[in-house]
């Protein structure tokens, strides 16, 4: 919890610097957009939370985010009702999702490549059926659910909030929670103690699939119109906000509070910029800066000890 | 060395000697230990021990597990600093031994596990350790693989060096590793159970070329559980037990039997807790038991209501594989268990676990405890559908039954919310136990179960088998130290190469008959 710590310090430094300078920040238009702006990111880094306690990574998650978009508008334009839509989208993402599973559970390739090969493979071939055309012409009732700009942004706010709880919710009081934090912190142990590791680690993936065409589809609705190259780079803010939450890039160690941090502190990032008139240009730099400083200054504190 | 002698050494003749005995006795010694002393933590693991070495000779080391080859090798090798006493080579004391320096003095060591690089060819491999320079010097391929080639010729192996180590068989790997040695200029071979994995015909060929670096004048220290070779390779054998040099001998006139007395011989008055408990019916039925991955053979046994089944055997025999058979981990191929009345398909260990079998295996930190979580979801991981209402855990249940077992085995903790990681080895142990006893298992499966923890620890280990023997529980305790083995056990099932070589009762097992059990010299009294 170190780390959070570090980043926790720096995250209300930044805070307190904007509200000295660029006191606009604190509006409350401004931070309802930066909200609603990174939901999807917060429900991506979720998903990826439990991926990577689990002792595996998927770096294909912006790839299947871009399919899942298209996939959520081309329903809505075909005159599917929403809720409807909303459900092939998230099975959509769950099928991608159980691809990678197979391929790390049944073969035996390490996440890594495996997910580096979803993301490329999904990725053209979404550029090849499209062409890169976009979704164009969604009906009304796709955008903003239907509702008013702001009971559509309410919704989306909620929807994260509720799986936000759920999940702090399932991670510490489901035997599967319990089961990933296990399998991730020293697998044979966990099979030793009749735990099925194959079945945690393939349903991990189904789940970062199937949050990834929720986000996928509460992202798009945010827009009249699907881009065919969206999503790209969210994987790695994703595990960006997981690392920087304080969990174990090697699994068995991580809690969704150290990542709903790591994602309010990605937030917040480059609109200060904006406020505090610094080039954009700079964000990545300081991102990548933020992550070093917090692992760093764990590891310094730990040598302390 | 003449050719003909050489092509006539593939039958079982013992190994010629092209000296005599004068030349080999009169000279200086190669390699000598004297009085060296080495504790881990509590455990006195060599006792003033003192060895030596004559060039042109093969000298044997033999003992039972533990007896503290290991660690004698690993100080001649500079992998570990003696706490007392020291190595000479040639007369002359090797200060600040290091596996890089005694590399560079001539001491050179092979273990039953070839350290090579599988990824590497042979030529490089050889390169690796024999080349000099500094790491952006050329390489001159050309040498390199002459290099190779010459050394591999100088043993009289066939070996390409172009092709990759990985690829080469076991046996293939160990001439190579010898190879890398010889280009070293090794004075002082070390081989540490050569040929526990060869072939009769790939040990006359290894015998072979060990008596022709014997004859250029190297010294050799041969570490095997094979007692019956070391009367054709060894010109002196020297017995350890307990971490002391029990005796040095002639290889010539000493048999497999007056090996395995001294090896076992010793006082087995080491107070065990072991209570006389009724012994009711079986419970555990292990009818031909095979396994062929795991290379379980044939295996039957059974294990009554309070009884303690000893499992001894040496490293490798197979003992842990059968436990991990009869859990699941590697499922069987042929044979039937049974616990209670009903025949049971062990498929994975959940199937196991179900069927009242628990294990507690030997690798407390890879397949024990998990470090990172808290000790009560260490206590409750076997469990997590018992504590769980539908899927949901009942945290207060999982806090009653942590503090419960914590108690009644007395582990010393912060409290059940301390990370796993930050307890002591003994107690991690008991952990480890208390998370299968919270199975409520009929039959308790215990590897090693007091390896690497302290005295005080063990004992109460020990006392806690003793209580749950009491309460009916089917034990079986897998342990490398002969001393628990005979101090614990109602009978003693003696493995060896995958197989049951034996079972011994109580109270005709004496150290020497599950010993000679161990090494395939079985005793015809004991059955």
């Amino acid at each position: 919890m170190t780390r959070a710590i570090a980043i926790g310090i720096f995250w209300v430094f930044l805070l307190v610097v904007l509200a000295l300078r660029a006191p606009g920040f604190f509006e409350f238009d401004n931070l309802r957009d930066i909200a609603v702006t990174n939901a999807s990111a917060l429900i991506l880094a979720i998903g990826m939370t439990v991926v990577i306690v689990a002792g595996e990574i998927d770096v294909s998650i912006g790839s299947q985010f871009a399919v899942a978009s298209v996939i959520a508008g081309t329903l809505a334009k075909s005159g599917l009702p929403l809720p409807l839509t909303a459900v092939f989208t998230a099975l959509a993402g769950a099928a991608f999702g159980s691809v990678n599973g197979l391929v790390v559970t049944s073969l035996g390739v390490p996440s890594i490549v495996a997910t580096l090969a979803a993301m490329a493979f999904w990725r053209e071939l979404l550029r090849w059926i499209t062409q890169g055309a976009w979704v164009q012409g969604l009906p009304p009732t796709f955008q903003w659910m239907g509702l008013s700009q702001a009971s559509g942004e309410f919704a989306i706010l909620l929807s994260a909030a509720i799986l936000f709880v759920a999940f702090v919710w399932l991670m510490r009081r489901v035997q599967a929670g319990r089961a990933v934090y296990a399998v991730g912190s020293q697998r044979e142990s966990a099979r030793l103690a009749g735990i099925p590791v194959h079945w945690i680690s393939f349903g991990v993936f189904v789940l970062m699939g199937t949050l990834t065409g929720v986000a996928a589809l509460l992202d798009s609705v945010r827009f009249t119109q699907v881009q065919s190259n969206s999503g790209a780079g969210l994987e790695l803010k994703a595990i960006s906000a997981v690392v920087i939450g304080g969990a174990s890039i090697t699994g068995g160690k991580g809690t969704l509070w150290g990542t709903l941090l790591g994602v309010g502190v990605l937030a917040v990032i480059a609109p200060s910029l904006t406020f505090l008139g610094i080039n954009a240009f700079w964000e990545k730099a300081i991102q990548g800066a933020i992550i070093l400083s917090a692992i760093v200054l764990e590891k310094a504190a730990s040598r302390a000890r | 060395m003449q050719a003909g002698q050489v092509a006539g050494l593939n039958g079982r003749n013992p190994i010629p000697r092209h000296h005599t005995e004068s030349t080999r006795y009169n000279r200086a010694l190669l390699l000598e230990a004297i009085g060296i002393e080495k504790r881990y933590g509590g455990v006195r693991a060599l006792k003033h021990v003192s060895f030596d070495l004559q060039p042109g000779e093969v000298h044997a080391l033999v003992g039972e597990n533990g007896a503290g080859k290991s660690t004698l090798i690993r100080i001649l090798t500079g992998a570990v600093q003696p706490d007392a006493g020291q190595v000479k080579l040639e007369g002359r004391t090797v200060e600040d031994n290091n596996p890089h320096r005694s590399r560079q003095l001539g001491i050179a060591a092979i273990y039953q596990q070839p350290a090579i690089f599988p990824d590497l060819t042979v030529a490089e491999n050889i390169a690796l350790v024999n080349e000099s320079g500094g790491l952006a010097r050329r390489v001159d391929w050309a040498a390199r693989r002459a290099k190779a080639k010459e050394l591999i010729a100088a043993i009289g192996a066939e070996i390409d060096p172009d092709r990759e180590a990985g690829t080469l068989s076991m046996p293939e790997q160990q001439l190579v590793e010898i190879a890398k040695a010889l280009g070293g200029n090794v004075k002082a071979l070390i081989l540490d159970e050569p040929t526990a994995s060869l072939t009769e015909r790939e040990t006359d060929r290894l015998f072979e070329i060990v008596g022709r670096l014997r004859d250029r004048g190297a010294g050799i220290i041969y570490i095997s559980h094979r007692l019956e070779e070391l009367g054709r390779i060894a010109d002196r054998i020297t017995v350890l037990r307990d971490g002391e040099t029990i005796e040095t001998r002639p290889a010539a006139g000493t048999d497999a039997r007056t090996l395995i007395r001294l090896m076992a011989g010793r006082d087995l008055s080491a107070v065990f807790p072991k209570r006389v408990v009724p012994i009711g019916g079986p419970v555990l039925e292990v009818r031909g038991l095979s396994c062929d991955a795991a290379r379980v053979r044939d295996v039957s046994f059974e294990v009554r209501a309070g009884e303690i089944l000893g499992v001894a055997g040496l490293v490798g025999a197979g003992r842990t594989q059968l436990a991990e058979t009869l859990f699941g981990l590697t499922p069987a191929d042929r044979g039937t268990i049974r616990v209670g009345a009903s025949e049971l398909s062990i498929r994975q260990p959940a199937d196991a676990i179900r069927a009242g079998i628990a294990y507690v295996p030997e690798d407390r930190r890879r397949c024990g405890i998990v470090g990172s979580l808290p000790v009560r979801a260490n206590v409750t991981l076997a469990i997590l559908n018992r504590i769980a209402r539908g899927t949901l855990l009942r945290t207060d249940e999982e806090r009653t039954l942590a503090t419960a077992w914590v108690e009644r085995l007395g582990v010393k903790t912060d409290g059940i919310d301390a990370p796993a990681s930050s307890l002591s080895g003994g107690n991690q142990q008991k952990v480890s136990i208390g998370r299968w006893l919270a199975t409520d298992p009929r039959v308790l499966i215990l590897d090693e179960p007091t390896q690497g923890i302290d005295v005080g620890a063990k004992a109460e280990c020990h006392r806690i088998m003793c209580d749950l023997a009491e309460r009916g529980l089917a034990i079986v305790m897998i342990s490398s130290e002969l001393a628990e083995i005979m101090g614990m056990s109602d009978r003693i099932a003696v493995m060896r190469d995958g197989a049951l070589a034996g079972i011994v009762d109580r109270a005709d097992a004496t150290a020497d008959s599950v010993l000679a059990l161990a090494l395939g010299h079985g005793a015809p009294a004991v059955n």
